[in-house]
């Protein structure tokens, strides 16, 4: 999976959660939360969705990681690419 | 033979529009099936039937706008005899086919409980003060429990539900396990307006709501600072071995800390109506949902005292979903017996509700912040959150007050006893 397909996927997944918002003005550098005004729930059903899509485990450890678009799309890479729990 | 009724979802509502039905003549229904969808100020609800039999006729047509207590369905009791007669009458002719609801598969969560008090339809039943979910029915087993509003979804968009992996209890699938089914079926995602969520109506019904809290509900205020630094730890060790679907979040140990101490403490659980108090029997606790784009709504988590912490926060986020996606259902909607309003994480630090009439207590929870705290006799960093009660000054006093919230913040030292 190339790195556009998974940016694809995470954008997809947000939309999921944040329909009204147009993925492509998000700055992949800002904090998610706060771009997308998501909460705790929002961004556990976001992880649930990319583990479940994707197969990857995220401990909850590893959220901070993954609070940027740019952040989540370059673990997800890493992580696809080592281990398939 | 049995009316049903357009029920009152509220003191403020004076009618509804039904724009869906899911049931047709013919149809056997049970306690606590889904019958039909009415759209409300609150949004789209799903009304559930209190009485069993079959319906026999269907009074009102898609679309119609009645006021409460118009009689929508007539259903033939169980006791009424053999159905032979019913299955001569013609059906009504304005009715187009419905999807028939599935009568043999409970409704994957929550489990939904009578709520006959609130339907003016049904005869008062009392609610049992502890109700286990209710056993499946067999013929359910054999087959995938697939909540009501997932199966229209999957209806709505062609999606096979053999294709559709269950996240909710016992393999369950919900409305988000469609949407995320959907969501991989169709690239790019479309923009998606959310249906039965009229904003502008929810504003009127919040406004309504809030100015008579103000105008009639005598608020007193009180708040205590917890610290919940064991309700991290122990959350952050359970969560490491789960996989996501399974996590929880603080959100559901507050909510059973606040079930636990509303049921110890009564006044601040039940319902002021008619200048008197009535404490409820069971314990409701209202979630504060917010919709996105603006507006709100708590339905009911019922007897979130008697739940596990899993099947809590199961049940939260069917619920989180289902109110975002504009699927509430009326029992969930009417019968809070007290509220929780938490403004997340990247909220405040202190939140003071208005009480949603006719409860008499709304509890507030603020953001998890990291203060100086003295824990046996030193200074440490503990993750600290401040829990606020309105409560009605024509039921209980502060010093009641106090000691309810002094109930949650013990309870939350003790998380693995929750």
């Amino acid at each position: 999976m190339s790195d556009i397909d998974i940016r694809k996927v995470v954008q997809e997944e947000l939309n999921n959660i944040a329909p009204e918002v147009d993925m492509a003005s998000v700055d992949p550098a800002a904090d998610l939360r706060e771009a997308l005004d998501i909460d705790s729930m929002d961004f556990l059903n976001f992880v649930t969705a990319i583990h479940h899509r994707l197969s990857i485990d995220i401990p909850e450890i590893d959220y901070p990681k993954l609070i940027t678009l740019d952040g989540a799309v370059a673990y997800i890479t890493a992580h696809l690419g080592s281990s398939k729990s | 033979m049995v009316d049903f009724r357009m029920p009152s979802l509220g003191a403020d509502m004076e009618a509804g529009t039904l724009v869906e039905w899911l049931v047709k003549p013919g149809d056997w229904v049970k306690r606590g099936d889904i019958v039909a969808v009415v759209e409300t100020q609150k949004g789209a609800i799903e009304i559930e039937t209190f009485q069993p039999g079959q319906i026999e006729k269907i009074l009102v047509d898609l679309n119609s706008k009645v006021p409460v207590g118009t009689p929508l369905a007539r259903i033939r009791t169980e006791l009424e005899g053999t159905p032979g007669a019913v299955a001569a009458a013609p059906p009504p002719p304005a009715v187009p086919a419905a999807p028939p609801a599935a009568p043999a598969v409970v409704p994957a969560a929550p489990p939904v409980a009578p709520a006959a008090a609130a339907l003016p339809a049904a005869p008062a039943v009392e609610r049992p003060p502890i109700t286990p979910p209710p056993p499946l029915a067999p013929a359910a087993a054999a087959r995938a429990r697939v909540s009501p509003a997932a199966r229209r979804l999957a209806e709505e968009r062609g999606i096979d539900l053999s294709t559709v992996t269950g996240s909710g209890p016992a393999g369950a699938i919900t409305y988000a396990d469609v949407e995320r089914r959907l969501g991989e079926a169709i690239a790019p995602p479309e923009k998606k307006r959310v249906p039965g969520l009229d904003l502008d109506a929810m504003r009127t019904a919040i406004a309504a709501a809030m100015a008579r809290s103000k105008r009639e509900i005598p608020h007193y205020y009180l708040e205590h600072q917890v610290d919940v630094t064991p309700c991290e730890h122990w959350l952050a060790q359970k969560n490491a071995a789960l996989p996501p679907d399974n996590r929880l979040l603080i959100g559901a140990l507050t909510i059973k800390a606040v079930g636990l101490a509303a049921r110890r403490f009564p006044a601040f659980n039940g319902f002021y109506r008619n200048d008197k108090f009535e404490p409820a029997a069971a314990v409701h606790v209202g979630v504060a949902i917010a919709i996105r784009g603006g507006g709100l709504a708590a339905p009911a988590l019922h007897d979130a005292d008697q739940l596990s912490l899993d099947e809590l926060m199961s049940r939260m986020r069917d619920l989180v979903q289902r109110t975002r996606a504009g699927r509430i259902r009326s029992s969930e909607i009417s019968d809070s017996t007290i509220t929780i309003s938490s403004l997340g994480e990247r909220g405040v630090e202190a939140l003071y509700g208005i009480i949603y009439p006719p409860q008499v207590a709304i509890i507030g929870i603020g953001k998890t912040v990291t203060r100086p705290w003295v824990v046996d006799g030193a200074i440490g960093p503990r993750s600290v959150i401040t829990i606020t009660l309105s409560a009605d000054h024509r039921v209980s006093d502060g010093h009641a007050g106090a000691l309810f919230l002094a109930e949650i913040g013990k309870l939350l030292q003790e998380p693995d006893k929750l």
